[in-house]
């Protein structure tokens, strides 16, 4: 059911884990539908400097938090935001149709991660001034 | 990988016992006629369907073969039970009540007749899966024609209170129809002194062929055929029979028989044992269904904050071969309705695992699924955000 590819992102997934001082954090999903995934950024430079997920969820939700922290590691946040749902499909060989839609959030879970990193950058701006 | 293979998920499929295997060979060479003609290439397998016609009726204690029409599986009993009796019954009332943890066979055909004309309740169950009498008393009315509850359920084990259940029913003239296709070849049935009026059971849940079921009807019990044709199965299920299928289904009921008793016992010990190791091994983990008042071979597992499908794909890696009621696992994504039924959030209900064990498992596999199981939770939770700080190392 599920390509070689998924199952060894399954089996060892890739930058797993928190960053305690992130600098955009994003979460989205929930555990109601069964998949749920939080992804950190740490930015310098326009660039996402490390990047790391945490994952409720089936085969597929693990597999794809895990790819989209390989292809938006080391990327500008333009470039980054730019990584779509089908992109982390298909890097990873394909997904079961009935898990493209439930359980192929990672994307969005990056944007969400950038939108917050631009907020806080706003808030910040503001308390500048 | 893992060499080792461990099978426990008998309740989606089953080996066929190698004596069956034997019992139908014949009947797809040498006895290859059709048990409707007249000459003897139609009677030698007329003489053996009727023969797993006496034994399926034997397991389940039916008054006389006759009440055994035999179908293509536990769909198709339940299909033809419960729309056959609606559509044959349907001016003595039109009310049909089934409880809401059932098999998708009964409550689609169920939904299904709520569509044509028929009222229908879905009775509620309590947090064990057990339907409660004083509900049903009380939702049964002088419109209620038909009730459908399964004996037992296959993905929590909870085994119903047939008899009090047919007792009320009948106190109100409705019928009694129970699919029984966890629950046979496990458990003993006795629909004569259970009371029931049409039962449900598989063969492949017995060790026996895949495709092949059957309807017991209690003597008076009417149903409208769903397939018309040729009037195979006292005119019931039309089609020419699955011979050799009917032949291993009624080995696999003779044997169930002689060799429930033993085999039981040996699969509530491994159960017991098996629970014991899984449930309090680790923090957050319970058991689906009640303890004792289970099928045999059923470990209905849970765990919080982590989902079953990365449990059984994680299970798959050491060549241990489980079930989830979990939404990613299932055509749809909605968790299992009778994890929900039972009283679950949806986020536990994600978390459950289910083992159901067979003849070939033994204390060793369980032993050895039982050591595996923290560091597969633990790890799944170590990648989980809702896991609390508490667990983290």
């Amino acid at each position: 059911m599920y390509t070689e590819k998924v199952m060894d992102h399954f089996r060892n997934p890739r930058n797993m884990g928190e960053i305690p001082n992130a600098d955009g954090v994003g979460t989205v999903g929930n555990p109601v539908c069964g998949d749920m995934m939080t992804i950190y950024i740490k930015v310098k430079d326009n660039r996402i400097e490390d990047i790391k997920f945490k994952t409720f969820g089936c085969g597929a939700a693990v597999a794809t938090s895990s790819m989209v922290t390989e292809l938006a590691k080391g990327k500008t946040l333009e470039e980054a935001l730019k990584i779509t749902r089908a992109d982390v499909a298909s890097e990873l060989g394909g997904l079961p149709p009935i898990k493209m839609h439930c359980s192929n959030l990672a994307a969005d879970g990056l944007h969400a991660a950038i939108e917050d990193y631009y907020k806080k950058q706003k808030a910040n701006e503001g308390m500048k001034k | 990988m893992s060499t080792k293979r461990i099978y426990m998920d008998h309740t989606a499929g089953m080996p066929v016992d190698p004596r069956v295997i034997e019992a139908t060979l014949p009947y797809m060479n040498t006895f290859f006629g059709n048990p409707s003609s007249l000459h003897s290439f139609g009677q030698e397998p007329r003489k053996a369907m009727e023969e797993a016609r006496a034994k399926v009726a034997e397991l389940i204690n039916a008054e006389r073969k006759e009440s055994i029409i035999f179908t293509s599986g536990a769909t198709e009993s339940n299909n033809l039970a419960i729309k056959g009796y609606a559509n044959r019954n349907r001016t003595r009332g039109t009310h049909i009540i089934t409880s809401s943890i059932e098999h998708m066979s009964v409550l689609n055909p169920v939904k299904y007749l709520s569509t044509h004309g028929f009222k229908t309740t879905f009775l509620p169950v309590d947090q064990y899966g057990f339907v409660s009498l004083e509900n049903l008393e009380k939702e049964l009315t002088d419109e209620t024609i038909l009730v459908s509850i399964m004996y037992a359920n296959g993905e929590i084990g909870t085994i119903q209170p047939i008899k009090e259940i047919s007792q009320i029913v009948h106190r109100k003239k409705a019928v009694l129809h129970v699919d029984a296709t966890a629950a046979a070849g496990q458990v003993p049935i006795d629909v004569q002194a259970e009371g029931i009026d049409m039962l449900t059971i598989s063969s492949n849940d017995m060790y026996g062929p895949k495709g092949v079921g059957a309807l017991y009807f209690k003597k008076g019990v009417v149903v409208e055929p769903l397939i018309h044709g040729g009037g195979q199965e006292l005119g019931l299920r039309s089609g020419t029979e699955n011979v050799p299928s009917i032949v291993g289904f009624g080995k696999a009921a003779e044997l169930a028989k002689t060799e429930m008793q033993t085999e039981s016992e040996r699969l509530t010990r491994l159960r017991d044992r098996f629970i014991k190791g899984l449930v309090g091994a680790v923090p957050y983990s319970f058991l689906n269904g009640h303890p004792t008042k289970r099928l045999p071979n059923n470990v209905a597992v849970r765990y919080s904050f982590i989902e079953g499908e990365s449990m059984l794909l994680s299970l798959d890696m050491l060549g241990i071969a489980a079930s989830s009621g979990s939404a990613c696992t299932a055509k749809t994504l909605e968790p299992s309705h009778v994890l929900r039924a039972i009283g679950l959030k949806h986020e536990e209900a994600h978390g459950s695992l289910l083992f159901t064990l067979g003849k070939q498992n033994t204390e060793e596999e369980v032993d050895y699924v039982v050591s595996v199981m923290p560091d597969i939770v633990k790890r799944l939770r170590s990648m989980s955000p809702l896991t609390p700080k508490e667990l983290k190392e």
